[in-house]
């Protein structure tokens, strides 16, 4: 099992050896320690490996990962899994800004909370928080599932377009064109699907309400200029 | 003999011309700001009022078609391990799939390509046909993140993150729900026919510190191969590049106001940003106060037409320019061979400027495919690189005509203005006169 310890290696020795793992390579899980707040950890990996990452980062870790799986046993900085394709991103701890940001697939958990704009742009991704989320979250959010366990900030899902937001505590309140929407029973069996992927145990999918777009700013009106 | 009451010609009131009555009345029939393509249309100060002075006595020309005067240009030399090298200092900029169609952005490729240039994606992912055939390809990092993806990162050739652009700094895309086809809806990631609204922000850094680490970020992500450009409408020209080169910018793409867009509203393309002649020596001296001019090379781009205008730019201190509009042109848009078609849509050729509405005659800025079929990207690649050659023999003509052996040899020293204002913004001395205004607090 390759470790990597950020103390003495640079950033771009750990990228550009995660970014060169040959298919059928036995380096399939690899650790890193030190991390001490780095930028960028663990981005652009594009192999179906395992990531272990020993403590805190800072920005963009496991930005656009493609099927790898990494664990943040720590907190992230903002911006954790932008633009991901596939794989699994979890973090032990919270998470800053913009998480999952523009993400087109795979699944982001956030064990302890979310700041804002959690989801915002999402293409496609799957993010469950087991906490709280900011404010303007899920903000044009196009695609993909937000699961959020407890409270949502001001404004979600503001200009939503297609995603379907989840959320079991209080939504302090709904952005431009966000609405509370029907729980049917595909969404009760995609939302166990979900909680179980994330981890979720003790939690009914019926404890969730859902929200998505009203679909009233799809095509311009000037009498909903108010809500632009 | 008997006077009649002489009449008093009609006059029209020069505040409220033809051309405002007629926008008030479409405002208040439709209830919806004018939405159009293109760039600025008012006149401002321009290229044109600008002259090269020629050489003399006191600096000897090269002969022409004889001496050599290069032409190339070397970009991203400053932290990407395989910088751009292109043989004009001439580029493509940004369009996007989706506001122009599939052929058209395949003659872009093709025409680019012929003349030893890149051409460069837009607001709405990287298609097969533009990378296919472009041999070098610029991709554009946009804050909708539209088609977004590492595989298309890693295969570009250089990365260009788009802060803003000059029909529209500070505003983002638009799309109308005409244009969104069932490929363009896919690579989007949105459903079929809606208005698609482009962020002006990015979504996941703000100010230029957040800025530094996201360029930190693409830089490993692409194992530091790429050349990453920073691309600023034309507001404040010093310290957005200033900024841009603080944040680790190899390239600054600065836009002026004429700058064409796909579509955006008329009164932000009108009133919005500065010209282009007024931004290139903010921007140029922003770089030679942190000692880095020629170091991070300055692309402008809004409104170049001609090898004056290029030859124009460079000796104020670009590294090249990149064209968008003129491009369109050279394949075919706005021609009047199409007149009849304009007349119906209620315009001319020459006038044609609803490129969101996708019924464009030339077939240039439309999803039909009907009307696509119209652009045969293989001439219409012929007619864009013809083109860019012309515009570069035009250019290396002033460039000789100056004495200079390379087109970035052209200097400031070879200009002089024929306006008060454009001395002024280009930093040159009036026509006749030893005097550039602002200097020396004169």
């Amino acid at each position: 099992m390759p470790t990597v310890d950020l103390a003495k290696s640079t950033l771009r020795e750990l990228n550009h050896a995660l970014h060169n793992i040959k298919d059928g390579s036995n380096e399939t899980a690899w650790e890193v320690v030190n991390p001490k707040g780095s930028h960028s950890v663990a981005v652009g990996v594009d192999a179906p490996v395992k990531v272990d990452v020993h403590g805190s980062v800072g920005y963009y870790c496991g930005g656009m990962n493609s099927e790898a799986t990494i664990t943040v046993h720590g907190s992230v900085g903002p911006g954790v899994g932008e633009n991901m394709m596939s794989g699994a991103i979890f973090v032990k701890g919270d998470a800053s800004q913009y998480a999952g940001a523009t993400g087109r697939g795979g699944l982001l958990v956030i064990e302890g909370n979310a700041s804002s704009r959690c989801g915002i742009s999402m293409k496609g991704i799957n993010i469950v928080v087991h906490g709280n989320i900011g404010h303007m979250s899920a903000f044009m959010a196009q695609s993909g599932n937000l699961v959020v366990l407890g409270d949502a900030g001001d404004a979600l899902g503001d200009s939503i377009y297609e995603a379907r937001l989840f959320v079991r505590g209080k939504v302090k309140s709904l952005g431009a064109d966000c609405i509370e929407k029907e729980m049917r029973p595909e969404h009760i069996e995609l939302l166990a699907g979900l909680l179980e992927k994330a981890g979720v145990t003790g939690v009914k999918p019926e404890e969730f309400t859902r929200y998505g777009s009203a679909r009233t700013l799809y095509n311009f009106n000037i009498d909903n200029a108010d809500a632009y | 003999m008997t006077y009649k009451n002489p009449p008093t010609t009609p006059r029209k009131s020069a505040t409220f011309d033809d051309y405002t009555m007629s926008e008030i009345r479409r405002a208040a029939a439709t209830g919806i700001y004018d939405i159009r393509g293109g760039g600025a249309k008012r006149k401002v100060p321009h290229f044109d009022d600008l002259l090269f002075l020629g050489a003399s006595i006191s600096r000897y020309p090269l002969e022409g078609y004889r001496e050599r005067c290069d032409t190339s240009v070397v970009l991203g030399a400053r932290h990407a391990k395989k910088p751009i090298e292109l043989k004009i200092p001439i580029t493509i900029a940004g369009m996007s799939f989706g506001s122009l169609s599939g052929p058209a952005k395949e003659a872009l490729g093709r025409g680019a390509t012929l003349a030893g240039t890149s051409t460069t994606t837009g607001d709405g992912g990287m298609t097969e046909e533009e990378r296919g055939h472009s041999q070098t390809l610029v991709y554009q990092y946009l804050p909708s993140r539209y088609g977004m993806n590492p595989r298309d990162l890693r295969r570009a050739d250089a990365i260009e993150i788009v802060v803003g652009q000059g029909a529209k700094p500070g505003g983002g895309g638009m799309l109308l729900g005409q244009k969104i086809s069932d490929r363009v809806a896919e690579m989007r990631t949105l459903p079929k026919g809606i208005d698609q609204r482009s962020a002006c922000r990015h979504p996941d850094w703000t100010g230029p510190d957040d800025l530094e680490i996201k360029i930190l970020e693409l830089r490993e992500i692409t194992d530091w191969e790429k050349p990453i450009y920073i691309k600023i409408g034309g507001a404040r020209p010093y310290y957005d590049t200033a900024l841009a080169v603080k944040a680790g910018a190899d390239v600054v793409v600065l836009d002026g106001m004429q700058g064409g867009t796909a579509a955006t509203q008329e009164v932000f393309i009108e009133h919005v940003g500065q010209p282009t002649l007024a931004c290139i020596r903010p921007a140029v001296q922003a770089l030679q106060d942190l000692g880095m001019h020629r170091k991070v090379q300055l692309i402008v781009s809004g409104g170049i037409r001609n090898g004056a205008d290029v030859a124009k730019a460079l000796a104020l201190g670009a590294d090249a320019v990149s064209i968008g509009t003129a491009a369109l042109v050279a394949l075919g848009d706005n021609d009047p061979h199409w007149e009849e078609e304009y007349n119906k849509l209620g315009t001319t050729a020459g006038a044609y400027d609803d490129w969101h509405e996708g019924k464009d005659p030339a077939g240039i800025t439309t999803q039909d495919p009907e009307l696509m079929k119209r652009v045969d990207p293989i001439a219409a690649g012929r007619r864009l690189a013809n083109y860019l050659k012309v515009m570069t023999l035009e250019t290396q003509t002033i460039a000789r005509a100056c004495g200079k052996n390379h087109v970035h040899n052209l200097e400031p020293e070879d200009l002089c203005a024929l306006t008060l204002e454009a001395a002024a913004m280009a930093g040159v001395p009036l026509a006749g006169t030893s005097w550039i205004p602002g200097k020396n607090g004169l």
